[in-house]
């Protein structure tokens, strides 16, 4: 007892650096967390202020969670939801794996540094800037309508982000394109750590170009690529609110409302707060166990095929 | 001789075009969206509703431009954004580096629990309705203050400089103690000059996470005089997604749409990524590499 309030009274100027950082944490992580109570109640805000609402509404148990699962909305914000996600996952994942490979066979520094700054670019802009110009792409006299019909491809320009069954597709090709680049930088740095001798080795051996990438390259980044599929699979229900909140719209709305827009759209614009929040309650459950599981599997694989 | 020397080049000819040409796709597709939202917002509003790929404005015209620079609502806008992000860089990295500091000591009393404290929430949030509760509570609505209390503390960066801040030599810090130092001016002093490297980048990206923020401003505030560039930007998608094309083609004034005002809006937005994109690219890609070798 007396040496840990000696250790603490020696750790004093530390522990008072910890203090803001801790407050922080605890009123905007912890705060709402300690919120997530409202998931609980009927929460009535004509009760007065914030705190007599809050405690003076009544206890209704898992109400909210059943209203939710026996509704038709959870089956379709759910496909939306996983939809989308599997389909930018699919997509988002194998393309930086693409772009590091080719990178390391190009050659002629200034135009592999040309493609690496553009490729990087989308990723500093924020969804904001990025919807503003995917919507300018996809407008019926956008670049892509344009490049189609010049090519003769369509008749008639095609109504990209009022077509619902588009809306999965677009997210995911906006997902890839705005992250891409970026996500290369982890292969590219696995790739540099490959001894280049297994590659000399090989040229000896008569292996061309393919087979050098078939037989070394990639059995080399398999660790790097499992661990991240792994963790991204993890991630599967954190889908990002700006990309639907800004390229969804009244039309597509079939398609595009996932969990997180129809929580916001439940809680900030009909003020049904409770029911808002046991929608999200749900999403961040999910999450954090498929998180939590996955993260997991990849810290058991990192401790057994990469060291 | 020369049979084998061709059967060698051919697979070479073709792996070169497919090299090249899958990373000039990728060029391609990552630089023209944006240059072609900046042609179209220099070139005349109603000579670009003709359509057609430009590579440079047809006619160029910054009526745009003055028409959205003179806008009260976005020179207000506009001030907030940098004001926030001048405050919100020093606040941010003053917390988060101290934060990290403290944790980066071996023998801090209870350092799994502390640890585990600020780890636990980048697994599990509270989500919107609860955070916004929570804001209302602490008074924080139609607050300038909201866009600089809640982002003060960031505990992926504070891995990040903690990471760096582990890896310096004790013998730093021990000279100092012998000397009397305490652990505040070790901090101020000797760590601090030390992880600039580190410290930059997460500069940066506070910077960044500040401009770019339109959330904040969006849901906690009301007033006029508290939207941020980026929340007026998403007024102006908003408004466009919800308008059909013809109506926002009839509203053409003097050479100005509504279209060429997203533009401009747009430009003005980016432009100041882009001139920070340099520096970006050299701090951020190296943070998060120093972050991928930890983790």
């Amino acid at each position: 007892m007396q040496a840990t309030l000696k250790k603490i009274f020696k750790q004093r100027y530390l522990l008072l650096m910890l203090i803001p950082g801790m407050i922080t944490v605890l009123l905007f992580s912890y705060g709402p967390m300690a919120g997530l109570y409202m998931a609980f109640i009927d929460y009535k805000p004509s009760l007065g202020n914030f705190w007599e609402s809050f405690f003076g509404s009544p206890f209704v148990g898992l109400q909210w969670f059943k209203y939710f699962f026996s509704g038709q909305d959870f089956v379709r914000v759910l496909r939306n939801t996983l939809a989308s996600s599997v389909l930018t996952l699919s997509f988002k994942f194998f393309v930086p794996i693409l772009i590091a490979v080719a990178l390391n066979e190009a050659k002629g520094k200034w135009f592999k540094r040309i493609v690496q700054t553009s490729s990087y670019l989308p990723y500093f802009i924020s969804w904001v800037i990025a919807s503003n110009i995917i919507i300018t792409m996809l407008s019926s006299n956008g670049l892509v309508n344009q490049l189609l019909l010049g090519l003769g491809l369509i008749e008639e320009s095609i109504p990209f982000l009022q077509t619902g069954k588009y809306f999965w597709g677009i997210i995911a090709v906006s997902n890839t394109w705005k992250d891409m680049g970026y996500d290369s930088i982890m292969y590219l740095a696995a790739i540099a750590s490959i001894n280049p001798g297994l590659f000399e080795a090989a040229k000896v051996d008569g292996a061309g170009r393919l087979k050098q990438i078939w037989y070394i390259l990639l059995p080399m980044l398999k660790p790097t690529i499992i661990i991240l599929l792994i963790l991204n699979i993890g991630n599967l229900m954190n889908t990002g609110f700006d990309q639907f909140f800004m390229l969804g719209n009244a039309t597509t709305m079939e398609y595009s409302d996932v969990i997180d827009t129809y929580s916001f759209r439940y809680g900030i614009q009909n003020g049904m707060f409770s029911y808002a929040t046991a929608v999200s309650l749900f999403k961040s459950v999910v999450a954090f166990l498929l998180v939590v599981t996955c993260n997991g599997i990849s810290k058991k694989m990192k401790s057994t095929t990469l060291f | 001789m020369k049979r084998v020397y061709l059967r060698e080049k051919i697979p070479t000819y073709i792996g070169n075009i497919l090299v090249y040409g899958f990373l000039g796709f990728i060029l391609i597709v990552t630089f023209i969206p944006l240059w072609n939202v900046f042609v179209l917002s220099l070139n005349d509003a109603t000579d670009s509703m003709q359509g057609g790929f430009m590579l440079w404005p047809r006619k160029f015209s910054i009526d745009s431009y003055i028409t959205v620079l003179s806008n009260p609502e976005i020179h207000s806008a506009a001030k907030v954004t940098i004001l926030r992000t001048l405050i919100g860089i020093p606040y941010t990295v003053t917390i988060v580096s101290m934060t990290a500091y403290v944790l980066s000591k071996k023998n801090l009393i209870a350092k799994r629990a502390i640890n585990f404290f600020f780890i636990f929430t980048m697994y599990f949030s509270g989500s919107l309705i609860p955070t916004y509760m929570v804001m209302k509570g602490l008074g924080l609505i139609d607050n300038f203050l909201v866009f600089i209390l809640p982002l003060g503390m960031n505990v992926f960066w504070m891995i990040l400089v903690r990471t760096f801040m582990e890896g310096l030599p004790d013998e730093l810090e021990e000279a100092a103690q012998i000397e009397g130092a305490n652990d505040i001016q070790i901090f101020l002093k000797i760590v601090i000059p030390i992880c600039t490297p580190v410290l930059a980048t997460i500069v940066l990206f506070v910077a960044i996470q500040q401009w770019n923020s339109w959330y904040d401003s969006y849901i906690y505030t009301y007033k006029p005089n508290l939207k941020t560039l980026p929340a007026v930007l998403v007024k102006i998608l908003n408004q466009y997604q919800t308008k059909d094309m013809a109506a926002t083609a009839k509203a053409a004034t003097q050479g100005v749409t509504a279209e060429s005002i997203r533009m401009a809006t747009t430009m003005v937005a980016t432009l100041p990524i882009i001139m920070i994109y340099p520096l970006l690219q050299k701090f951020f890609l190296k943070g998060m590499l120093l972050g991928a070798v930890k983790d």
